[in-house]
């Protein structure tokens, strides 16, 4: 996850400061140098570093951090406040016309993330906003981009527009402009080459775009892994084109993302979505608030609980809490949990999401991910009987189950008593729900 | 012969007078290859170089001091170089002029260069090596993260053999992404060569393993692989690649080559990357892409330094031809060039 190792930095930063009585400014020197060090390593921008302690410095002094009773305390709501102005204000929206297709262009380097994103606005518009969405492909230089472009449009249900490789983009994205009034779509998604900021020729092509459709939001793809010289490649496409927002790709990844912070703080312009994964759902709205509280530590509760929401099926979830008290627990309901915790994202993604969680470790979350998944595999391979009355598994059935899925029948034997386990929970769970309690092992859920 | 002397003399102004050992054809190829890495890392330089120059300049008549070195760790820091290698560098840097009472920028310049590269430069006089074709077909297993360039620096790999007079066979194993077989394909026809494809979704060890059967069965030379772009920290992904690798060298007894690609713009995380792919499928080389870009690509030196795997190559382009093999010394010339001729002045 992003940001893991910045967040941990400054946990150790806050502990070593904690374990003091008082703030001398000596303490505070050092915690400005290791959060320094830290933004640096993050791929933050060296300048934009400098005028963020500078900022630092300059509060902690006005307020009289050293008189506080908790100074560390003082510090983290300085730090985290200068980091929500670093990322920007508010979350911005991307702003929709009422009478008139809205017309959004997607520009940025070589293998940023264009077209996957363009793929996963467009789900969004349609799924989530009810919009009648037009993609565009106006890449007509790298080989592929307009069969992956179609692709997607394909998978997503959304109409392409193209003219194939042989026509200049400008051409396309005019036409691709008229087809989406003619037709009254509400969106048209215009997907660009990628290029570098310095090459004339195909900036030119940009702006030339820009005048001909007007398009109301110009998003910049940014890379998460992007070191130090994204500050000039935002700097130019912001300067030549007036960028409306950027959206950070390939937060999935382990990079700490802070070049695309700085953007913000150099360019002014805002960050507008995250990129979180290869599916096309995997696109994220940016809260900069929360996004801060995430690098400090905090937890990202907000976040969380919209995806529950929205991932979760409500029925299915009643029938199996249902289900689980009832006691007529059987693996395919188990199998139903695991896949209603799957469409959550990953296990690691959301434990990091839950304040007081961080302590578990990648290689913990790695193997409870594995473990689902082994099950799911196990249970494929069985009857439907099998599910329902997991007791009648003996060993020749345990043989060729294992058979079936390429595991061991110690594999087989797992998933069973875990089964069991899950079981004797929901018994005692039921007995507690008729005597109004919560069972003590059950406090943390 | 301190390294900045050494690169001086070979690529500079004074090189007619010390290259006498190279016959005058070689020595034509040679500076067209300089010319090239010159025009391709201009916009590098722009920013490494120039910036110390002028920085140079502001000092001319001041004295060295703290502000100096400060703009000195903010030229290396924002060429992606790193940070502990930055911080390490400049305190060095600082030792060392101290003691030896240096007021000469230029000398200071000198000194940089040597502290920074020297390391780097150690084994690496001749530092190339390249596909080993004396059992065929040879095998290059070719990985990175998303959006590197990996199939890009494929097409321009197997037009650099195929130019070779080598028969080269492109597997397209990156069954997920949308569009990839495609792109590779449009590859194939414009190079025209032979190109095995699988069904979307299939298990690419399956696409790879009918692509060495192949390639194996119609006498290729070489066989490049193409595989999806994932990010180290997917285990599930990464474990993908180990199997590929497994089901390549089943059938394939000599040692596989495996290139990582990775972008001149990635920061601090490209160690990452490299580690992981390391450790997971041995990675003997790298292809450093969008060089021709304003980044430095500095975190390849950070990569030696940590993880002593060797640049092969480098993109300087979107064209088929815009791939030189990595030359450390031309590198190193491209980068410091107006440091190196400054002298002269």
């Amino acid at each position: 996850m992003a940001f893991e190792n910045l967040t941990e930095k400054f946990k150790r930063i806050f502990k070593t400061i904690k374990g003091e009585s008082k703030l001398t400014e000596s303490n505070m020197d050092s915690m400005l140098k290791e959060i320094r060090v830290a933004l640096l390593e993050a791929d933050v921008n060296y300048k934009v570093v400098k005028t963020f302690l500078d900022r630092i410095k300059e509060k902690a002094i006005g307020q009289k951090v050293f008189t506080e009773l908790n100074p560390s305390e003082m510090l983290v709501k300085i730090v985290n406040e200068e980091l929500i102005v670093l990322l920007g204000s508010d979350s911005s929206e991307l702003h929709y016309n009422k009478s008139k297709p809205t017309i959004i262009m997607l520009v940025g380097l070589q293998g940023s993330g264009k077209t996957t994103t363009a793929g996963k606005l467009a789900k969004l518009m349609k799924d989530k906003l009810k919009k009648k969405v037009l993609l565009a492909a106006c890449d007509i230089y790298r080989p592929g981009a307009i069969d992956q472009l179609g692709q997607i449009a394909k998978k997503i249900n959304v109409p392409l527009f193209s003219m194939g490789d042989k026509v200049d983009p400008v051409e396309i994205a005019t036409k691709a402009k008229e087809e989406a009034y003619n037709s009254h779509y509400d969106v048209l998604i215009i997907d660009t080459a990628g290029r570098l900021q310095i090459d004339e020729k195909l900036m030119d092509e940009l702006k030339n775009i820009k005048s001909k459709v007007n398009p109301d939001e110009i998003l910049l793809l940014t890379d998460a892994m992007a070191g130090q010289d994204s500050v000039n490649v935002a700097k130019t496409f912001n300067e030549l084109l007036g960028l409306t927002g950027t959206i950070m790709s390939k937060l999935d990844g382990d990079s700490r993302g802070g070049a695309a912070l700085s953007i913000k703080e150099v360019t002014g312009v805002p960050i507008k979505f995250i990129g979180v994964g290869e599916k096309l759902d995997d696109l994220d709205i940016f809260y900069p608030d929360r996004m801060a509280s995430r690098i400090l530590g905090m937890g990202d509760v907000l976040t969380l609980v919209e995806k529950v929401q929205d991932n979760i099926d409500e029925k299915q979830a009643k029938k199996s809490v249902e289900k689980f008290t009832s006691g007529n627990f059987t693996l395919i309901d188990m199998l139903d949990q695991m896949k209603q915790i799957k469409k959550l994202g990953s296990l690691g993604g959301l434990l990091k999401l839950i304040p007081g969680m961080p302590k578990i470790s990648k290689e913990q979350q790695e193997m409870a991910e594995k473990e689902m998944q082994n099950f799911e595999i196990i249970l494929n391979s069985m009857t439907y009987e099998e599910k329902i009355h997991p007791e009648i598994i003996k060993n020749s059935r345990k043989v060729r189950i294992a058979k079936g899925c390429g595991k061991t029948a110690a594999d087989i034997n797992k998933v069973l008593k875990k089964y069991e386990q899950s079981k004797e929970m929901m018994k005692q769970m039921n007995r507690y729900k008729k005597s109004g309690g919560l069972p003590p092992n059950f406090r943390g859920f | 012969m301190g390294l900045f002397k050494f690169l001086k003399d070979k690529f500079g102004k004074k090189k007619e007078a010390n290259n006498l050992e190279n016959p005058a054809e070689s020595r034509q190829n040679s500076e067209n290859e300089v010319k090239k890495y010159d025009s391709g890392l201009a916009k590098s330089r722009e920013n490494f170089s120039n910036r110390i120059k002028v920085l140079n300049k502001k000092f001319k008549s001041k004295k060295i001091d703290e502000d100096y070195f400060n703009d000195l760790e903010e030229i290396l820091i924002e060429a992606d170089c790193g940070v502990n290698f930055t911080l390490n560098i400049i305190e060095d840097l600082v030792d060392t002029v101290k003691k030896e009472k240096i007021t000469d920028t230029n000398k200071i310049n000198e000194l940089l260069i040597t502290k920074m590269f020297s390391n780097y430069y150690k084994d690496e006089d001749s530092n190339f090596v390249d596909l080993d074709f004396t059992h065929t077909p040879h095998v290059l297993l070719v990985v990175g993260v998303n959006g590197v360039g990996k199939t890009t620096s494929i097409a321009k790999l197997a037009n650099r053999y195929i130019k070779m007079g080598k028969k080269v066979l492109l597997v397209a194993a990156d069954t997920f992404r949308a569009g990839a077989k495609e792109q590779l394909i449009v590859w194939a026809n414009r190079l025209n060569t032979e190109i095995v494809t699988g069904k979307d979704n299939e298990d690419p060890a399956s696409v790879a393993y009918s692509g060495v059967k192949y390639g194996k069965e119609n006498n290729y030379d070489l066989i490049i692989i193409d595989t999806a772009g994932r990010l180290q920290n997917k285990s599930h992904l990464m474990d993908e690649l180990s199997k590929i690798k497994r089901v390549v060298a089943k059938e394939i007894k000599e040692p596989i080559d495996c290139y990582l690609v990775l972008d001149a713009t990635t920061g601090q995380n490209g160690v990452l990357q490299a580690k992981a792919f390391k450790e997971l499928i041995d990675i003997n080389g790298i292809v450093i892409t969008k060089m021709d870009g304003t980044s430095k690509g500095g975190i390849i030196l950070a990569i030696k330094d940590e993880l002593n795997i060797p640049v092969k190559f480098m993109g300087l382009g979107e064209k088929i031809d815009d791939l030189e093999v990595f030359d450390l010394n031309k590198y190193l010339y491209g980068l410091c060039k107006e440091l190196l001729d400054d002298e002269d002045e």
